[in-house]
């Protein structure tokens, strides 16, 4: 059975996502009316960019369960081309990056075929101890350490950490349609988050907190965001996870706080490469690493987190 | 027939090569010439540069779009020949010159009377990946020829890496796209030379690469 009988909840946090977008659209739409000498050309831009990444994101998420997993094949694929094309690489390592891309395929394919075991070990265990012997081959010693530590940690955070969301759907138990429900509410969460923590900052930001990383971030952002986001966690468990007050309320906190070290931990690498924006994928975002920094740790968190409480 | 593969070939290899497993970033895409009487010249360092240059234009004006390319790689054998000549759509170009009553350009001003767009890579072949080599004066001579057809410089950053000369695994990366402004012919071959190479440092220097050695 491929096709993934979606549950109503999913479906009703679905048409409640288009609502909130809507909501959204239509205070832009009044803002540009009432006030139309305010420059709102990077926000219709934001707002444009997530109607679309949410239909896409909708469509992967009901036409199947192995639509899903490509899915996020596909962004894996994408956002670690943006990695290596952003960071400095050697010539003599373009067959080593190579087999880095061909991880992508084999890493979904243990996701598609639940061999949990395979799945968690493949990255941090074989392709770690792979990805060095085939530059040793290669035989260029010159950046040697920062090549190949450069290359596991992109690896990591682009596959790795994004393969979790999709073993969210092939989690055992019952069925896959629980499997879209908890991805449904790690990614809206995290999203959320991200969203949250920028207005509560712009609001009332006024104490800076990792001034020298990402000078915009503030104490009141990352509090109220979190606070927002562990509340609506909260409200949203029954729906669509099975876990119960006082964890929901733990989940929560995790994505809120995983969520911030996601964003600071690739605010990071820009400053250090000395760019703003990783591409310009998603008009209004910048790239596709802007846009999932967060999920890069509230997806493995919050994976181990219910699969250890409830799978 | 071969129409027919030539569109086939653009819209769903090429376009899925260049758009998915490379990715674009194009900056000043509004300055790409909208109709024919064109030349894009663009720094070389890939063959993955002319379908770069290709995708970028609307797919209505594919049947007027010729990439100039030399005689002597190109048509070596028939049947990449075939494939060049057909698929490709290149305008074949001699390099070096049978006598000295030839005359290598003509063909390349026919093909812009007829309403052509040629893509010229005035560097003269591909070079080591990543480096800007000096460019040859083909290009001023027919500036002076032709000096109402516009001629647009590109400068393109990636590809080199992607599929480097000598290479043929292609290995993903995102490839910038810098599009100048129109040149138009100053009056002197060497002023218009050094006016091309400076509009093709000056893109260059748009952007910020990553360290590739």
């Amino acid at each position: 059975m491929n096709t993934l009988a979606l549950s109503p909840a999913v479906l009703w946090s679905l048409v409640g996502v288009y609502g909130l977008l809507g909501i959204a659209t239509l205070g832009l739409i009044g803002l540009r009316h009432w006030r139309p000498a305010q420059d709102t050309t990077e926000l219709v831009q934001r707002t444009r960019s997530w109607w679309v990444m949410i239909t896409i994101f909708t469509l992967a998420m009901v036409l199947s369960r192995t639509v899903s997993i490509v899915f996020f094949g596909i962004l894996s694929f994408l956002a670690l081309k943006e990695y290596l094309s952003i960071i400095p690489t050697r010539r003599a390592d373009r067959r080593v990056l190579f087999w880095a891309y061909l991880a992508i395929p084999i890493q979904y394919y243990w996701v598609g075929q639940g061999w949990y075991g395979m799945f968690i070990i493949f990255i941090p265990v074989y392709l770690f101890l792979l990805l060095p012997l085939r530059m040793v081959m290669i035989g260029e010693t010159r950046h040697f350490l920062r090549a190949i530590g450069t290359l596991h940690w992109g690896v990591m955070i682009t596959v790795f950490s994004i393969s979790h969301v999709a073993y969210l759907l092939v989690l055992p138990g019952d069925a896959a349609a629980g499997g879209a429900a908890l991805v449904l509410y790690l990614v809206f969460l995290t999203e959320f988050n991200d969203v949250a923590q920028f207005v509560w900052g712009k609001l009332f930001g006024s104490h800076k907190i990792v001034p020298t990383v990402s000078p915009n971030k503030t104490w009141e952002g990352f509090l109220g965001g979190v606070a927002t986001t562990t509340l609506l966690a909260v409200v949203l468990a029954p729906l669509l996870t099975p876990m119960t007050l006082p964890l929901s309320l733990a989940a929560g906190l995790l994505i809120g706080l995983g969520g911030f070290i996601g964003d600071v931990t690739l605010s990071a690498l820009k400053r250090d490469i000395g760019i703003k924006d990783t591409g310009g994928l998603i008009p209004g975002h910048g790239g596709l690493l802007d846009r999932i920094d967060s999920l890069i740790y509230t997806a493995p968190l919050f994976f181990h987190f219910v699969r250890y409480f409830y799978y | 027939m071969a129409k027919i593969l030539r569109f086939l070939f653009f819209t769903l290899i090429v376009r899925t090569v260049v758009l998915f497993v490379l990715g674009l970033n194009v900056r000043h895409r509004e300055r790409l010439p909208k109709q024919g009487r064109a030349i894009v010249v663009a720094n070389h360092n890939s063959h993955l540069d002319t379908l770069v240059l290709m995708t970028l234009l609307p797919l209505k004006l594919l049947p007027k779009v010729q990439p100039v390319a030399a005689a002597d790689y190109f048509l070596r054998n028939k049947l990449l020949a075939w494939f060049v000549l057909n698929i490709i759509g290149i305008l074949p170009m001699k390099r070096t010159r049978a006598n000295r009553a030839e005359d290598p350009l003509a063909p390349i001003e026919a093909a812009l009377n007829q309403g052509h767009i040629l893509i010229f890579f005035p560097e003269g072949s591909r070079g080591e990946a990543e480096q800007l080599t000096d460019f040859k004066t083909g290009i001023a001579h027919l500036a002076e020829r032709c000096p109402d057809v516009p001629v647009i410089p590109v400068y393109l950053h990636g590809l080199g890496k992607a599929l480097p000369k000598g290479e043929g695994l292609l290995v993903p990366f995102f490839c910038d796209v810098f599009i100048g402004e129109a040149l138009t012919w100053t009056g002197d071959r060497l002023g218009y030379m050094k006016l091309l190479g400076d509009t093709m440092h000056k893109l260059a220097a748009e952007g910020q690469f990553p360290a590739w050695e």
